[in-house]
C-alpha cells in the first residue's frame, strides 16, 4: 500500500481559469500516510468526486502533482497507478459465479491457484457470500452484488490503493452495519490504504482515520472524527456534521462574554475581539442542556426518534435544538444552558482558536 | 379511508404480498417500513391500481375499488427518482395536473403559488428542474402530487437518492405538509430513524407480510414479534437465547439478568432476550446489576458517540455508548443490560409481553 501526497493539486474543467471560482477543486496540498482510512465528505458538488479521480486517474489535475510513495503518478493511467476501486453500482460479471468474480482480479495477474483460493475465501467469508460462491451472479439481489463489487476491491493486496465511491449508498440498513464494521476491521488487520467518497456522515465518521470535509470545491476541515465533532473549524462542518448540527446564534463577544439579544453566555477563555467581522456562537444540540436554570427556552417541537428526543424551540427569537435522554423529562417551563466545553466562536464563519483548555 | 381486505400478490410460484389487512385514516401518514424486496412497493402498486391482488380487496371510502384502474383513481406517487417534465419550469410542472384536469387560470395560478410556497420553490418557479438542485427537484414532484389534490399520494422512498442534510431538511418539514393537505400519505422506507423522525403510524414489512401495524413510536417500543422489532431496529438490535429459572435468566458462567418484575409469573424455559444499542452500557443504569463481561470486536466513534462492536458467547451485539472510546480489538469489557427496557420473546418470536413503559 501507498502514502498518498497531493501536492499543491488543483482542477478547473475550464480550459482558461480566470479566478478561484472556476475551480472545481481549489487547491489541496495534503499527504495521506500509508494505511490512512480517509473519507471525503460533502454535499453533492462540493468537489469530493473530482478529487477522488484526480486520485484514480480518470482525472489529470490541471496544476500539481499526486504521488504514491513519493512516485510521481500524475501522468500515468488508472490501470497502470495499480489501485481497486469500487463504485456505487455493482460492477460484476454477470455470467460468472460469484466466487470466479473474486477470482479473477488475482488469475489475471497470475496469482498462484492456491493463494487465490484462500483470498478468495477469505473475502466471502467476510462478505458473508460464502454460501453463494458457486451461484452465478446474474440471480442476486442488488445489495448482493454491490457485497461482490466490495469484494473485488479488497480480494487483492497488492494495490497501493482502494478508492470507494459511495459504495454503500445502495445497501439496506442493516447490511451497511455488517459491512461498514467489517470494513473497518479488516481495514485494522491489514491497514490498507483506503479513501472513501461519500456525502452520509456517519459513513464517513465511522469508517475514517481522517476525514476531509469538503464544500464548494474547498477542503473546508481535515481532522479525526472527535476533532470534527468538538472544534468545527468553519460553521459549515458544524452544520454539515451531526444530526441535527451545530446551532449557530449571532453573538456580540466582550472577553469572556457572548451576548445574545439580551442574554450573556460565560465563555471558558477570552475571545479576541475582530472588529468588523460577524461574530457567531457555535455549540452543538448535544452540549444544550434543557432544565430548570438558565435562559427560558421556548419549545416549537419535540420529536421523539426512540433513543433520544431532539427539543426544538427558540431562545431570544433564534432556533435552537436540544438533544435529551430517552428517559429525560421536559420541565413545563424549560430553561437552557450551554456547556461551556461544547462552545465555539465563529468570525466570518471560521473558528478562533482562544487556547483554551478542554 | 383505504382499506385492504386480506390482499395477495402472487407472480408465478412465488407470493409477492400475503394477506395485508391495513386502513389507512384520512389525513394520516402511514409509513411502509422493511428492507429491500420486502414488498413496499409492491403493495403501493396495489393502492394505486397499477396492479390488481390476485385475492382479496382493495376499498376506498366505502366503495370497493379492486381492479378500478389507477386512471380512475385520485392517486399522486412520487418515486426515488426525480422525475419530472425536463423541457417545462417548476411552474409548469407543478401546474400540469390542474391543466390535465382542465382546472380554471386563476385556480390553477392559486394553487400552484400555494404548493411552490409549501416546497419552498418560490424563487425557481422559471428555472427547468435540470437547473436546480436534487433537492429542489425532489420538491417540485412533490409539489405536483400536492397540487392534484389526490386522495391517495404514495411516496416511495421519495429521498432516498438526496444529501442527508436535505433529507433531514425534508424529513423536519414533510409532516407538516402532510397534515395541511388532509390526504392519506403512504412513505415507503428502508431506514428506521427516516420512521422515527417522520412519526405517523408504521407498518413493518417482510416477506410480503404486515408484521405490525400502529403509531410509529408505539410499533418501535412494543413490538408484537421479534421480525417487527428487528425490522424496526438500526443498529440492529442485540439478542441472545436464555434459559429463565425463577426469577432469572441465566446468562451462563454465574452471571445472570433479572426478569421484569412484570414478567414475573412467565414459565420457566428458553426466551429470547431483545435490547437496544443504547441499552447496553459501561455503567450500571439501575442499581445492583452485575456486570457482564464481553470481547470487542472494534470500535466506531462518530465523534460524540463510539459504536463498540462486541461478542458475548457467540452473540453479536452492538453497544452505542456516549463519549470516545477507543477500545483495543480483542480486550474484555465489563458491560451491562439496561434491564428497564429488556424485550422478552417466546422461542416462536412471539412477544412474551411488551415490557414495563415508564412514563412517558
Amino acid at each position: 500500500m501507498a502514502r498518498i501526497e497531493l501536492d499543491h493539486i488543483r482542477h478547473s474543467y475550464s480550459p482558461n481559469p480566470r479566478s478561484d471560482a472556476d475551480y472545481a477543486l481549489k487547491e489541496v496540498d495534503h499527504t495521506f500516510d500509508d494505511g490512512t482510512a480517509c473519507a471525503l465528505l460533502g454535499p453533492s458538488g462540493c468537489g469530493k468526486t473530482t478529487l477522488l479521480n484526480i486520485i484514480s486517474g480518470l482525472l489529470t489535475p490541471s496544476e500539481g502533482r499526486l504521488r504514491f510513495n513519493a512516485d510521481d503518478v500524475t501522468g500515468l493511467s488508472t490501470q497502470e497507478r495499480n489501485i481497486a476501486q469500487v463504485f456505487q453500482f455493482p460492477v460484476i460479471y454477470d455470467t460468472m459465479t460469484v466466487y470466479d468474480n473474486l477470482a479473477f482480479p488475482l488469475r489475471n495477474r497470475g496469482v498462484s491457484p492456491g493463494e487465490v483460493d484462500r483470498k478468495v475465501r477469505e473475502t466471502l467469508d467476510m462478505i458473508d457470500l460464502s454460501d453463494w460462491a458457486n451461484r452465478r451472479a446474474r440471480g442476486l439481489t442488488a445489495d448482493q452484488k454491490q457485497k461482490i463489487s466490495l469484494g473485488r476491491g479488497l480480494v487483492r493486496s497488492d494495490v497501493n490503493a482502494i478508492l470507494f465511491d459511495e459504495p454503500l449508498t445502495v445497501i439496506d440498513p442493516h447490511m451497511k452495519w455488517m459491512l461498514r464494521s467489517q470494513l473497518k476491521q479488516l481495514h485494522r488487520r491489514v491497514g490498507f490504504t483506503m479513501v472513501y467518497v461519500t456525502h452520509d456522515q456517519t459513513e464517513a465518521l465511522t469508517f475514517a482515520d481522517k476525514v476531509v470535509v469538503m464544500f464548494e470545491g474547498g477542503i473546508v476541515q481535515i481532522g479525526t472524527p472527535t476533532e470534527l465533532f468538538e472544534r468545527p473549524s468553519h460553521t459549515f462542518v458544524g452544520y454539515f456534521i451531526g444530526s441535527p448540527g451545530m446551532n449557530v446564534l449571532p453573538v456580540e463577544i466582550d472577553g469572556t462574554s457572548a451576548r445574545i439579544g439580551g442574554l450573556d453566555v460565560r465563555l471558558s477563555a477570552p475571545v479576541p475581539s475582530r472588529s468588523g467581522a460577524r461574530m457567531e456562537l457555535g455549540i452543538r444540540p448535544e452540549f444544550v442542556t434543557l432544565g430548570r436554570t438558565g435562559a427560558p427556552f421556548e419549545i416549537t417541537k419535540i420529536e421523539d426518534v426512540g433513543r433520544q428526543k431532539i427539543v426544538r424551540g427558540t431562545l431570544a427569537g433564534h432556533r435552537i435544538a436540544a438533544i435529551v435522554a430517552e428517559d429525560s423529562e421536559i420541565p413545563a417551563e424549560p430553561r437552557i444552558e450551554f456547556d461551556p466545553r461544547g462552545i465555539n466562536v465563529y468570525a466570518d464563519s471560521w473558528r478562533i482558536e482562544t487556547g483554551a483548555q478542554r | 379511508m383505504l382499506e385492504l381486505k386480506n390482499v395477495s400478490l402472487e407472480v408465478g410460484a412465488d407470493t409477492w404480498i400475503d394477506d395485508v389487512s391495513l386502513s389507512l385514516e384520512k389525513g394520516t401518514l402511514n409509513l411502509l417500513l422493511g428492507p429491500t424486496l420486502s414488498g413496499k412497493t409492491s403493495l403501493m402498486r396495489l393502492m394505486a391500481g397499477l396492479d390488481r391482488p390476485t385475492s382479496g380487496e382493495i376499498w376506498f371510502d366505502g366503495k370497493d375499488v379492486t381492479g378500478v384502474a389507477v386512471q380512475k383513481r385520485n392517486v399522486a406517487m412520487v418515486y426515488q427518482q426525480f422525475i419530472n417534465y425536463p423541457a417545462m419550469t417548476v411552474y409548469e410542472n407543478i401546474a400540469s395536473p390542474l391543466r390535465v384536469a382542465r382546472a380554471p387560470a386563476q385556480q390553477i395560478e392559486t394553487e400552484v403559488r400555494r404548493a411552490a410556497e409549501l416546497l419552498k420553490l418560490t424563487p425557481y418557479l422559471d428555472r427547468t428542474p435540470l437547473s436546480l438542485s436534487g433537492g429542489q427537484q425532489q420538491r417540485t414532484a412533490l409539489a405536483r402530487a400536492i397540487v392534484k389534490n389526490a386522495s391517495l399520494v404514495l411516496l416511495d422512498e421519495p429521498l432516498a437518492n438526496l444529501d442527508y442534510k436535505l433529507r433531514e431538511e425534508l424529513r423536519e418539514e414533510l409532516p407538516k405538509i402532510f397534515s395541511e393537505t388532509g390526504a392519506i400519505f403512504v412513505y415507503a422506507t428502508t431506514e428506521p430513524q427516516e420512521a422515527l423522525l417522520l412519526s405517523g403510524h408504521t407498518a413493518t414489512l417482510s416477506e410480503g407480510r404486515v408484521t405490525q401495524f400502529g403509531p410509529t413510536l408505539d410499533v418501535f417500543r412494543n413490538p408484537d414479534d421479534l421480525l417487527t422489532a428487528r425490522t424496526f431496529s438500526d443498529p440492529p438490535l442485540n439478542t441472545i437465547t436464555l434459559p429463565k429459572q425463577g426469577a432469572k435468566f441465566s446468562l451462563g458462567g454465574g452471571a445472570d439478568l433479572p426478569v421484569p418484575s412484570d414478567l414475573a409469573g412467565i414459565a420457566d424455559g428458553e426466551y429470547t432476550i431483545g435490547f437496544q444499542p443504547h441499552h447496553l452500557s459501561l455503567d450500571a443504569q439501575t442499581a445492583g446489576t452485575q456486570p457482564i463481561r464481553a470481547r470487542v470486536l472494534v470500535t466506531e466513534i462518530t465523534g460524540s458517540e463510539s459504536f463498540v462492536h462486541l461478542d458475548f458467547a457467540g452473540s453479536r451485539w452492538v453497544m452505542l455508548t456516549h463519549g470516545i472510546k477507543s477500545f483495543e480489538p480483542d480486550e474484555t469489557v465489563n458491560i451491562h443490560i439496561d434491564t428497564r427496557h429488556l424485550l422478552v420473546f417466546d422461542m416462536q418470536g412471539q412477544a412474551v409481553r411488551p415490557p414495563v413503559r415508564r412514563a412517558a
